[in-house]
């Protein structure tokens, strides 16, 4: 298998992954392939309720158990914590917090430990992790976000008297109008079902203790970096003691990004029992212990003129916390904020967000955070207002879309770059919405029980997190800016080493490619390190579309440094200034005289010999480069959904899904395209498959794959995609970040299009993700 | 204990397995083929698939006592000879992994599939990959890598 | 993902799994493709003493033409009854219906006997052997017996057979060609139980509907027969009338995949769709 392409322009091309024959041989790293000798696995013991105290609790029975080597109860680890798990987003400053342990003895929701067993082998663990005796006192859950606020509701923590953990607010009052006056106003509310990320691969740990009282932690993770500082902050450890490795990570989502109980248990019980803990989580384990997304209750305004200009946009959010604050739970929201209008230009804009606290699995960032909730509420309200105004979907968005670049939006963010007319011009191209139409009439006219229906949604969004002046302003506890580091070895190698670190997206491909073209070298040449914080030792990690926009765009800083400092080199070798040399295909050549040349990889050597060196300069050829990123980067497009909806059964299929996405200049468009596949899957899935749900006790009802519908191949059809390119002016690559672009978009085009394939039989709501019970119950009540 | 004899990928193993020992865990924790790996708990999602006397099986819902003097072929067998089989030349090709955990599970699920000669078809080949959940590809490129991989296959025979 | 402890023992011989099953008390199981009870074990939620391994009888793994029947041995896996040509000749609501269970993982390893033994009512074979007025070959201590499919479903997950007796084969009766058929399944996934699933036979007498058989998946605790709508197709219903009548007699459970109420709905098109699909059979 080779990777080498031909010389020159790697970005652009379809590079096939290097990271894959690792991967098809059955060779990857993932943690729970790891078990070095002496290791001790940790089985946790969950809350079977949503809300309960633990009035006894008997480890004995567990630690007589054969290959029992200790267990634990939450009384017992209290003092290894120095703080409690931590949350990087207060959000206001007024925040309700409450404290949460790795154990505790009041379980918040189903699934919070109280225990841990380790034993010889994960089946002793098992068999031993039984034997634990609890009594409970269990306590009345809340479960609703919706309703958790009412009076009376149920607490989730009694002690704090409210469910609410805060009110945040965005608002402009561009021309002082009240919404109220506005000609027309449609309001709709909407809810956004609770979403479990589902990686694949579920999470895992391995602690080894070291010699000096140091631990390496492997972790499917998607933030070494954070979570090397924040378990040592919370276990009142030294960042020097914990080293973080994330091997080959099967997916992640965002349910990777955090720091969680069993990463903190697994550190200091190898700690305490000095020899390697490593746990792995079950499948229908990881539907209680990892993070969901959503849960969101939404209602959204549109304020208009008569003719379609649309002046207003309220949005009143209440968004379930779950039962704690992860590692930014209550900043998803936030991701969203300043999207509330779309890609259109609405002057008056009123978003605010009250977080509430439930009994239920805590939430926190899943793939999109905050923005396909916005994009979901503004497409489905955006169809309602074109149907209250009679005006065409497509032309109402048209005549509301922002069509100068750059500009800032009312909500205060100036959006980069894009053209969404031109996205949506290319998508009706592939499209064929005639065609679509007519045969949709045709069945219409038939009576079919098979209709169609066609769903659109016009998008942008903000991703490449993040500036950190901005993200300091709204009180997130870190930066978002990514450092690389290239270093040439001395016989022309290139090593590279990226703060952020891939779970799936190919990062040691597009990085060799982004490289290879800065430096002019063979894309062979370079090898790119990652995600291990003794090898790259600064970086803020993958989430958010930014390992491109922000750590590919330090990747061409830090090649500048190296380019520069060889041309100091280069041109004391060759005895010519400085400013007389010039770079191209990885080499300096004398203007004027093309034969004085050196290569690059000649310097290599020049600089790791250090025979002949400038004055004063150090030996070696390294740059490294930290980029802060000055403004998020605003990829966008326009999708289009078509559906087949069996109106006697209720079910709805997607027939054809279409993308056209401006992603700004596109690396390597074979992992754009298999970034917007993946994306648009799981938007498609929210709309038709996905809802993870509690009984009224906050029993999960959905807690593994066969009652939460991850759809398989079978379900959905192959994908028509397009991209306009409209690259970013911020940073020199013009990139612009694709993670999440396809799940913002989805969800509202599927269901805009079962609506549409609907509407003739006068039904104009339906809940996500439309179940062929909700379909045809809302046939029924249309009917009625 | 029980006494058992698996051959796996051409290798002969005796070994003393606790009958509750799932098939998945007899490689990955005894033999160390760590490249078959476990998605979930409820015989869903088929990233555990292997053959069994070459037919796809998910390698979690067997025991390892019940496959006792089977010919098992996981994900570190495919490759022949130092190059790739073609339906992992074919995932390669075609992007059609992405962290690449369900991978091993969707390769021999299809290599199952094109024997039985039953990837005749886009439609085909999306049935017959039911039983094999994929989070980050949409399965898009799968498709089209299976269909690629029978083809090559097809004119291989 | 881990099963409790259990003992194990391969069964040489129908006659020597029974013995075994006999010796064990309630509390051994029978093994055979293991498709239903594994996903049971490792979630801890079957914990049985023994498990009785009887995947190795390969002598109870054939089609065979009875006659009048096509008897499929109890080991015959999934895959093989859906690929079976005599099947496909004499009765291809069973081989059809065979190949659309779960995935095809599952159809390689999952058997005839176990799923009908396992006495899931969602499961698909049960309800199509049911339509068909089966007969179910069981092996005990005394000997065999035979147990017409329509007694032996008896609760969710419970069956006619005693705890020391073992289905060995069934015996489906070949199809008159103008006898039109159909299964018709409503999932939500393709790997996904059935919400609901209809198995039809229509009889057809010079053209005319003479009579129908139907079994219903996941309509109630047991695999179930739609007697009204049969009785009103045999009385010249309509498949709309009598599909409206199919009901009767149901408790269709609620679930994540849909409720009681949605089910009985669902029911009642697809029992439609299957009669209008076995009238074109």
């Amino acid at each position: 298998m080779s990777t080498t392409e031909a010389k020159a322009a790697y970005i652009g091309s379809p590079v096939k992954r290097r990271e894959d024959e690792t991967l098809l041989t059955g060779r990857g790293t993932y943690v729970d392939n790891m078990a070095p000798t002496g290791t001790a696995h940790m089985v946790v013991v969950r809350s079977p309720y949503a809300h309960a105290r633990v009035t006894r609790i008997d480890l004995d029975a567990a630690r007589k158990a054969e290959g029992v080597v200790a267990a634990f109860s939450a009384t017992d680890l209290q003092e290894d914590w120095k703080a409690a798990m931590p949350c990087a987003w207060p959000v206001t400053e007024e925040m309700r917090n409450p404290a949460h342990y790795p154990l505790t003895d009041v379980a918040r929701y189903q699934g919070d430990g109280v225990a841990v067993v380790l034993a010889e082998s994960r089946a002793q663990a098992k068999d031993a992790a039984e034997l634990v005796e609890i009594d409970w006192e269990p306590l009345v859950a809340v479960v609703d976000v919706g309703a958790a606020l009412d009076e009376g509701a149920p607490l989730a923590h009694p002690d704090l008297g409210t469910n609410e953990c805060y009110v945040w607010r965005l608002d402009t009052d561009a021309t002082g109008q009240p919404i109220e006056d506005a000609e027309v106003v449609v309001t709709r509310t909407y809810y956004q079902p609770r979403l479990i990320p589902n990686a694949i691969e579920p999470r895992a740990v391995l602690a080894v203790p070291g010699p000096s009282d140091d631990v390496t932690l492997y972790a499917a993770t998607q933030v070494p970096h954070l979570l090397r500082l924040l378990a040592a902050a919370t276990l009142g450890l030294s960042e020097t003691k914990v080293r973080v490795v994330a091997p080959d990570v099967g997916g992640g989502f965002g349910s990777k990004l955090d720091v969680y109980a069993e990463d903190l248990l697994a550190i200091a019980l190898a700690r305490r029992l000095d020899r390697p803990v490593k746990w792995t989580e079950e499948r229908s384990e990881n539907y209680l212990a990892t993070i969901h997304g959503r849960d969101f209750v939404t209602e959204y305004t549109f304020g208009a003129t008569k003719d379609g200009t649309i002046t207003h946009l309220r949005a009143r959010v209440k968004a379930a916390m779950g039962a704690y604050l992860q590692l930014v739970t209550p900043g998803i929201p936030l991701l969203g904020a300043w999207i509330y209008a779309g890609p259109y230009a609405i002057p008056n804009y009123s978003v605010e967000f009250t977080g509430v606290f439930t009994n239920t699995t805590p939430t926190d960032a899943y793939r999109g955070a905050g923005r396909p909730e916005a994009t979901y509420v503004i497409e489905r309200t955006m169809d309602a207002l074109a149907d209250e105004l009679e005006i065409d979907r497509l032309e109402l968005r048209r005549k509301n879309f922002i069509k100068e670049f750059p500009h800032t939006l009312s909500s205060g963010l100036t959006v980069d770059s894009g053209d969404y007319e031109a996205s949506l011009d290319k998508l009706l191209e592939l499209l064929d919405l005639d065609a679509v139409r007519s045969e949709q009439a045709k069945r219409r006219e038939s009576g079919a029980a098979k209709q169609l229906g066609v769903g659109f949604s016009t998008y942008h969004e903000m991703c490449g997190l993040a500036p950190s002046r901005i993200l300091g302003a709204i009180r997130y506890a870190a930066g978002g800016w990514e450092q690389a580091t290239i270093r040439y070895l001395p016989t022309g190698s290139v090593q590279v080493i990226s703060g952020t670190s891939p779970h799936g997206q190919g990062h040691e491909t597009s990085w060799a490619q982004i490289v290879a073209d800065r430096l002019g070298c063979d894309i062979d040449v370079v090898e790119v390190l990652h995600g291990d914080t003794s090898i790259s030792h600064a970086g803020l990690d993958t989430y958010g579309s930014r390992s491109l926009p922000v750590g590919g765009v330090a990747l061409t800083f830090a090649a500048d440094k190296v380019i520069e400092k060889a041309r100091q080199i280069v041109a004391h070798q060759l005895e010519v200034a400085a400013d007389d040399l010039e770079f191209a295909d990885g080499t300096f050549r004398v203007k004027g005289s093309p034969d004085k040349e050196m290569t690059l990889a000649a310097t290599a050597w020049a600089a790791f010999a250090a025979h002949d060196l400038p004055d004063g300069m150090e030996p070696g050829l390294e740059g490294t480069a930290v980029y802060d990123p000055p403004n998020f980067s605003w990829p966008g497009g326009a999708h289009a959904a078509v559906v087949e909806v069996d109106i006697e059964t209720g079910d709805a299929r997607l027939l054809r899904y279409v993308a056209v996405d401006d992603v700004g200049t596109v690396v390597n468009p074979l992992i754009v395209e298999g970034q917007v596949h993946g994306g648009v899957t799981q938007g498609i899935s929210t709309a038709l498959y996905e809802e993870g749900t509690y009984d009224d006790e906050g029993n999960m009802q959905t807690a593994n794959l066969v009652t939460y519908l991850v759809p398989s191949a079978a379900e959905l059809p192959s994908f028509e995609l397009a991209r306009t390119e409209s690259p970013s002016p911020t940073n020199p690559l013009g990139v612009k970040g694709v993670g999440e672009t396809g799940t913002i978009a989805a969800a509202p085009a599927v269901i805009n299009a079962v609506l549409d394939a609907l509407s003739h039989l006068g039904v104009k709501d339906i809940q996500m993700p439309a179940t062929p019970e909700r379909v045809w119950r809302a046939i029924q009540e249309a009917k009625a | 204990m029980r006494q058992v004899a698996l051959t796996v990928n051409g290798m002969r193993h005796e070994l003393e397995l606790e009958p509750r020992e799932l098939l998945v865990y007899v490689l990955r924790d005894r033999l160390k083929l760590t490249g078959t790996n476990v998605g979930c708990d409820t015989s869903s999602c088929g990233a555990c698939t292997v053959l069994v006397d070459g037919e796809s099986v998910k390698s979690c819902t067997v025991l390892g006592v019940q496959a006792d003097g089977a010919e098992i072929t996981t994900i570190e067998g495919l490759a022949a000879n130092g190059s790739l089989h073609p339906v992992q030349q074919a995932f390669h090709d075609h992007h059609a992994l992405q962290c690449g955990y369900c991978t091993p599970g969707m390769v021999m699920a299809a290599v199952s599939l094109i024997e039985h000669g039953e990837a005749t078809s886009e439609a085909a080949i999306r049935e017959g990959l039911e039983g094999n959940l994929c989070r980050c590809t949409g399965y898009h490129n799968i498709v089209a890598a299976v269909q690629d991989a029978a083809g090559a296959m097809g004119r291989a025979r | 993902m881990i099963p409790a402890r259990f003992d194990y023992d391969v069964a040489e011989s129908a006659a020597h799994a029974i013995e075994l099953l006999g010796a064990g008390g309630g509390d051994t199981k029978l093994l055979a493709g293991g498709h239903s009870l594994i996903p049971a074990l490792k979630l801890r939620i079957a914990r049985p003493a023994k498990l009785v391994d009887i995947g190795r009888l390969s002598d109870l793994a054939y089609v065979r033409d009875g006659g009048t029947h096509v008897a499929i041995g109890a080991l015959s896996r999934h895959a093989a009854v859906a690929s079976n040509p005599l099947l496909a000749e004499h009765c291809p609501i069973v081989s059809y219906t065979a190949g659309q269970i779960g995935d095809p993982q599952v159809r390689h390893r999952g058997t005839l006997g176990g799923t009908l033994s396992h006495g899931d009512p969602a499961s698909d074979l049960p309800a199509v052997m049911l339509a068909l007025g089966a007969e179910l070959v069981v092996q005990g201590k005394g000997g065999e017996r035979v147990i017409p499919a329509t007694e032996l479903f008896t609760g969710v997950f419970e069956t006619a057979l005693a705890p020391d007796e073992m289905l060995v084969e069934a015996r489906v009766p070949k199809l008159a060609a103008s006898t039109g058929w159909a299964y018709v399944k409503a999932n939500r996934r393709a790997q996904d139980w059935a919400t609901v699933g209809v198995a039809a036979l229509v009889h057809r007498d010079d053209g005319a509907v003479a009579g129908a058989s139907i079994g219903l998946v996941n309509m109630g605790g047991t695999p179930l027969r739609a007697r009204a709508t049969e009785d009103a197709l045999a009385g010249g219903s309509s498949a709309a009338e009598a599909a409206a009548l199919v009901t009767d007699g149901t408790q269709p459970p609620s679930d994540q995949a849909g409720s009681s109420e949605y089910r009985a709905h669902l029911a009642q098109v697809i029992t439609r769709r299957a009669l209008e699909q076995a009238l074109g059979n």
